[in-house]
């Protein structure tokens, strides 16, 4: 393949004695919305988190292998962890706004990562809300709380928010869990959206949220990445027997 | 752990097979009222034609309200899916006799044109086609489906067969043989027709056990 926008080598990764990630290999494509599926606790949330390092912050976590973002290896002790997780943003389940305006919201990571100017922040707010479709609902009231929103509202800002700092790469954990169903939609519509731009991965429990919006798809199951491949093949034939059964829900 | 999903799943299964126990049964009475010149037997076929278009809507029901409800997923969609085409061959298959029997009512009130020797003979290939084609569907056996498809061009021979008898050595000779040897050779037109929607079925077994597409291309096979 092409340049990957992220290429996984070898990768295991033990929390202490536990090993959560066994030699996974893979190669998720640029400006594509690729899904990992597993059941809990199968290592999905972990292999999301490594992307932009996010577990250095558990205890014990160990890694080996590569994970090469922009022809670097971002497992690298000296890998510089502020502009990758610039470059390489999360997207949580429960939205998690800072108890801060509308507008400092969307500024905040901007702040630390860009030089910019009151006009160039303004410019940035507008540009950050339109891209999720916000900008006509708020754009009359950037200065009240950010809590003050819908949990939809909230979610469309975090996206926001992170686009504001120009990343490439958009992880999301889950990003609908606690939406409703048109809720859900409207963000899955965004989603489709946003990889013109962006290179999206993205974790979900719900198999259908996964064939409907992504362009592949990886299964997990006890840290092994058991298929890879594109998400129409893996959903009407998949060539794993534990695929399969997961799928069809008759796994466990 | 069962499924519930599991049960509906062998529900969609019993009524494909009962379509195709139907569907086996118009042809075998149609292909008996022509050799046996049984106008009841014909008939019979005929009417029994509303039910099987009945159940194939109840079948097809069925497969667009576990889908709905279901959401199914890989070997489950594939199932699904193949079984909704299967029971629409099998209908057009029960049609096709239907046809038979009615070509038959045209003839048996004419004197006998010639002793059926090749007309049988398709019979018999296209009544193993379907039954290997239900078979493959039970068994999930993509070796038989093949066979049903290797089949194909035996059906083929005997329709071009009766053909080419009917025509150089009746109607080319005597026109006015034309209105006993026209739905012979449409009997075995019908016949070869059933032995394509046996073939399709087979196809599609193949897609369903396998996730592999051979419609348009089975010379790969």
């Amino acid at each position: 393949m092409d340049n990957p926008a992220i290429l996984v080598k070898s990768l295991d990764l033990w929390y202490g004695d536990f090993k959560a990630l066994k030699g996974i290999n893979a190669s998720f494509r640029g400006k594509m919305i690729t899904s990992i599926i597993g059941p809990s606790g199968c290592g999905k949330s972990t292999l999301l988190r490594v992307f932009n390092r996010m577990n250095d912050l558990a205890e014990g976590v160990r890694t080996s292998g590569e994970i090469i973002i922009n022809g670097a290896d971002i497992l690298r002790r000296d890998a510089d962890l502020v502009a990758l997780r610039k470059r390489v943003g999360m997207v949580f389940q429960r939205p998690n706004p800072f108890p801060l305006s509308i507008y400092e919201n969307i500024v905040f990571g901007a702040r630390i990562h860009l030089e910019a100017k009151k006009k160039d922040l303004d410019y940035l707010v507008e540009q950050s809300l339109r891209s999720v479709l916000l900008w006509d609902e708020l754009k009359d009231r950037l200065g009240r709380s950010a809590l003050g929103l819908s949990l939809e509202q909230k979610q469309r800002l975090c996206i926001a928010r992170l686009l504001a700092v120009k990343p490439e790469i958009l992880l999301m954990d889950e990003p609908c869990s606690a939406l409703d169903p048109q809720a859900t939609q409207r963000i899955e519509e965004l989603m489709r959206e946003l990889k013109r731009d962006y290179t999206i991965v993205i974790v979900t429990h719900n198999m259908q949220q996964a064939a409907r919006i992504s362009d592949e798809t990886g299964f997990i199951l006890m840290g092994e990445l058991v298929e890879f491949g594109r998400t129409e093949t893996i959903f009407t034939k998949p060539s794993d027997r534990r695929t399969e059964d997961y799928i069809t829900g008759r796994y466990g | 752990m069962e499924r519930h999903f599991d049960e509906e799943l062998a529900n969609l299964r019993k009524g494909i097979l009962r379509m195709a126990a139907m569907a086996q049964e118009a042809i075998f009475n149609s292909i008996e009222a022509l050799k046996n010149r049984d106008k009841g037997r014909a008939q019979a076929v005929i009417d029994t034609d509303d039910k099987i278009d009945m159940l194939e809507l109840e079948v097809d029901e069925k497969c667009i309200d576990l889908i709905a409800r279901h959401q199914p997923m890989a070997g489950d969609l594939r199932f699904i899916t193949t079984g909704m085409k299967i029971n629409s061959e099998l209908e057009r298959i029960a049609d096709l006799a239907v046809d038979i029997s009615q070509r038959v009512q045209d003839l048996i009130d004419k004197p006998i044109l010639k002793p059926l020797i090749d007309i049988p003979k398709l019979s018999v290939v296209a009544q193993n086609m379907v039954r290997d084609a239900i078979d493959a569907f039970v068994k999930r056996d993509v070796s038989l489906a093949k066979q049903v498809m290797c089949s194909d061009c035996e059906a083929d021979r005997l329709r071009n067969l009766v053909q080419e008898e009917l025509i150089n050595d009746f109607m080319a000779k005597d026109i006015g043989t034309a209105s006993r040897a026209v739905p012979l050779l449409l009997i075995a037109r019908h016949l070869e027709r059933i032995c394509d929607h046996a073939t399709n079925i087979a196809e599609d077994i193949i897609y369903m056990v396998e996730g592999k597409v051979v419609k348009h291309h089975s010379e790969d096979l």
